[in-house]
């Protein structure tokens, strides 16, 4: 890639940031609070201190491992809305069953096969996938609620009679151990880089990483080629699902070392805004997922500071996802990209860095 | 099950599908003219919001009694702009449609939730709607109280099933709809502006979405609350796959849902020991199944369902 489409596609994503920008700070404005001020307070309010740098941080883990897992749903054709449900699931199947196994791959077990439901009924009945993991979002919602007030209740909690839903803390043994004393930095971190670059090499370096995404890219030629679509449409949503759960079990064992009510907070909506800024690639994820880590935890000051309600960080996302995917015509289109380059010619009598170089990477 | 009980679960089931009516038809408009909008349930998120402003803010005064048709009025506009919003993301910039409105809902989720929160912030009533039993009609023994005493924004939604109808398959309009969704290239070549056609269907699903969601806020829970809406956007478009792209498919489904509703409802006040959380999870349930069922109803569904129009590409 040449130095001009690097800087065309940083540009156009700075454009659509900035658009989003603009209309969140319409519904600010409404608000009453002032736009100016609300973003300073969360671009600049997390860095001040350790405590905040940290939190960024632990925002960015589950936020990472979400996005990989929808980068790979959807680089393989199939759109998971359904993080949010598969992370409760996740959630679920590290804290409360008895499996022989350690939380991650419980977590990931129990996302996975949540996953698969969805995954199943696209392969094999056609149903929307986008549709079926909305619904289930709002059953494994459900779902976790019922386990948190009935069977999974801590006996303390029924004890004592405040009777607040959350699970018995998690034996010592399956917690994740803090990185950095005094704050809540844990060594999920490691892990959700250490996949980051596994979930690069199984995409880009293996033969069913290059299955997932040519029946994803083009699935007529993908069949024709002797790839099973359905069958990698089916593994695509579950690897996607065991991503979330694993973010959930992650979440679970290494900051809050119990199953609480409202656990998720949006990490499954706010990851597939990661994976899209991140362009779909671990490479992008990860500063993405910090850049929302620092919107997150933002928010939250600016909530408890100003009283700008938190929930601005879902106008803000919404908007987000809205104008990437618009840009998107933009990114990839060879004529705009020209016409960006003359008019650039233009600009500067020199010519532009487009047509000086040719024949560069492809 | 008792005579009563079940007078109780119909003339209950009758009002409960009015918002997921309403939003489907609009929706059904949508895909007819090939855009998939998920984004119905953001649209009926603001409706829910800003149909229940005017009648919160005037309770008293000159305006008190017009402000609930106000509250329809501007829940319909809101619903109007976001499909407007929607068309530019999704036909202008030809973005992914089913990404663009997961996009859509949480913009509208999150408006509707932050300015909820700044102005009004807990639980109050508004008056609502009266009913107006029509003369004669709810009269008649039985069928009379469960289909003709209800409020007006009832009978307009059912009456909206044969009008759209009309509209949809006996209008010039309604083929141009017909025929965005299903062969875009021929539609243009015949000189219909095939964009356009799909930004006057975003328009009016969008209409149809927010009055939907102003039905929640004004009509059947008098109040708002963040949640308020519950994923019964997405059902309403899961009923249009169900509905096979029909009025009345549509008008069938939305009643087996309210229908499920109202259902569920008199189980628990008949006291019958089943988790709460269970009952809840009934319609989304329900849902996953509708489409799962649905698979040969796909085969007749708009072919350019979800694919932008791109008049200078070849496909």
């Amino acid at each position: 890639m040449n130095r001009f489409k690097l800087g065309y596609g940083a540009a156009v994503v700075l454009l659509a940031t900035l658009a989003a920008a603009a209309v969140t700070a319409l519904v600010l404005k409404a608000i009453g609070a002032s736009p100016v001020a609300t973003y300073v307070t969360i671009f600049t309010g997390p860095l001040k201190d350790v405590f905040g740098l940290t939190e960024i941080l632990v925002r960015a883990v589950p936020l990472i491992l979400v996005a990989l897992g929808i980068s790979i749903a959807f680089r393989s054709g199939i759109i998971n809305i359904g993080a949010e449900g598969q992370m409760l699931m996740g959630i679920l199947a590290a804290t409360g069953t008895a499996l022989a196994l350690p939380a991650w791959p419980r977590g990931a077990l129990g996302g996975g096969l949540w996953a698969a439901i969805a995954g199943t009924l696209k392969a094999r009945l056609g149903v929307n996938e986008i549709l079926s993991t909305v619904m289930l979002n709002y059953i494994a919602a459900q779902f976790y609620t019922f386990f948190l007030r009935g069977p999974m209740i801590d006996p303390g909690e029924l004890e004592t009679g405040s009777g607040t839903p959350q699970s018995m803390r998690l034996p010592e043994a399956a917690l994740l151990s803090r990185l950095i004393p005094g704050t809540r930095l844990h060594t999920g971190l490691l892990l959700a880089l250490v996949l980051c670059v596994a979930v690069y090499c199984f995409l880009w370096r293996t033969t069913w990483g290059f299955r997932l995404r040519a029946a994803g890219a083009e699935a007529k030629a993908a069949r024709y080629a002797g790839i099973s679509v359905e069958g990698s449409l089916v593994a695509a949503m579950v690897l996607s699902g065991a991503f979330a759960g694993l973010a959930g079990a992650v979440e679970v064992s290494g900051v809050h070392h119990r199953a609480i009510e409202n656990i998720s907070s949006g990490y499954g909506f706010a990851g597939i805004v990661v994976a899209l800024f991140g362009a779909l690639h671990p490479a992008g994820i990860v500063p993405a997922a910090v850049f929302f880590g620092l919107l997150l935890v933002g928010a939250d000051m600016t909530q408890r500071s100003a009283g700008v309600p938190a929930n601005m960080i879902l106008v803000l996302q919404g908007v987000l996802i809205l104008t990437i995917v618009s840009a998107k015509m933009y990114l990839n289109n060879a004529y705009a990209q020209e016409r960006a380059a003359r008019w650039f010619a233009r600009l500067r009598p020199r010519p532009a860095p487009a047509e000086a170089k040719p024949g560069g990477q492809p | 099950m008792s005579h009563s009980m079940v007078y109780n679960i119909l003339s209950l089931g009758v009002p409960f599908s009015v918002a997921l009516l309403l939003a489907s038809l609009g929706e059904m408009f949508n895909q007819r003219a090939g855009v998939f909008n998920l984004g119905c349930e953001g649209i009926m998120c603001m409706g829910a919001f800003l149909g229940f402003l005017p009648p919160y803010f005037f309770k008293t005064g000159a305006l008190a009694p017009y402000a609930t048709l106000v509250g329809f009025a501007v829940a319909m506009a809101a619903g109007i702009l976001l499909g407007l919003l929607f068309a530019l993301v999704t036909v202008t910039f030809r973005a992914e449609q089913g990404i663009a409105g997961i996009g859509l809902q949480m913009f509208g989720w999150g408006v509707a939730g932050t300015l909820f929160r700044h102005f009004i912030g807990g639980v109050t009533g508004v008056p609502g709607v009266a009913a107006w039993a029509i003369p004669g009609l709810s009269r008649i023994p039985f069928l009379g109280g469960i289909l003709f005493n209800h409020n007006p924004v009832v009978y307009l939604a059912f009456l909206l099933v044969p009008a759209s109808w009309y509209v949809l398959f006996k209008t010039p309009w309604g083929l141009k709809v017909r025929a965005a969704g299903t062969e875009p290239r021929a539609a243009d070549s015949m000189g219909i502006n095939v964009n356009r056609v799909r930004y006057q269907a975003l328009m009016v699903g969008g209409a149809l979405a927010g009055l939907g969601g102003a039905y929640l806020s004004l009509c059947q829970a008098k109040m708002f609350a963040d949640d308020l809406v519950a994923g019964r956007g997405f059902i309403a478009v899961a009923l249009v796959y169900f509905g096979r792209w029909s009025p009345l498919g549509i008008l069938g489904g939305a009643l087996l849902f309210s229908l499920a509703q109202s259902l569920q409802l008199a189980i628990q006040v008949a006291g019958i020991k089943f988790p709460y959380e269970f009952a809840v999870m009934l319609p989304y349930v329900l849902v996953i199944l509708v489409l799962s069922l649905a698979r040969k109803a796909r085969m007749r569904g708009p072919t350019h369902l979800g694919i932008p129009y791109n008049r200078e590409m070849r496909y």
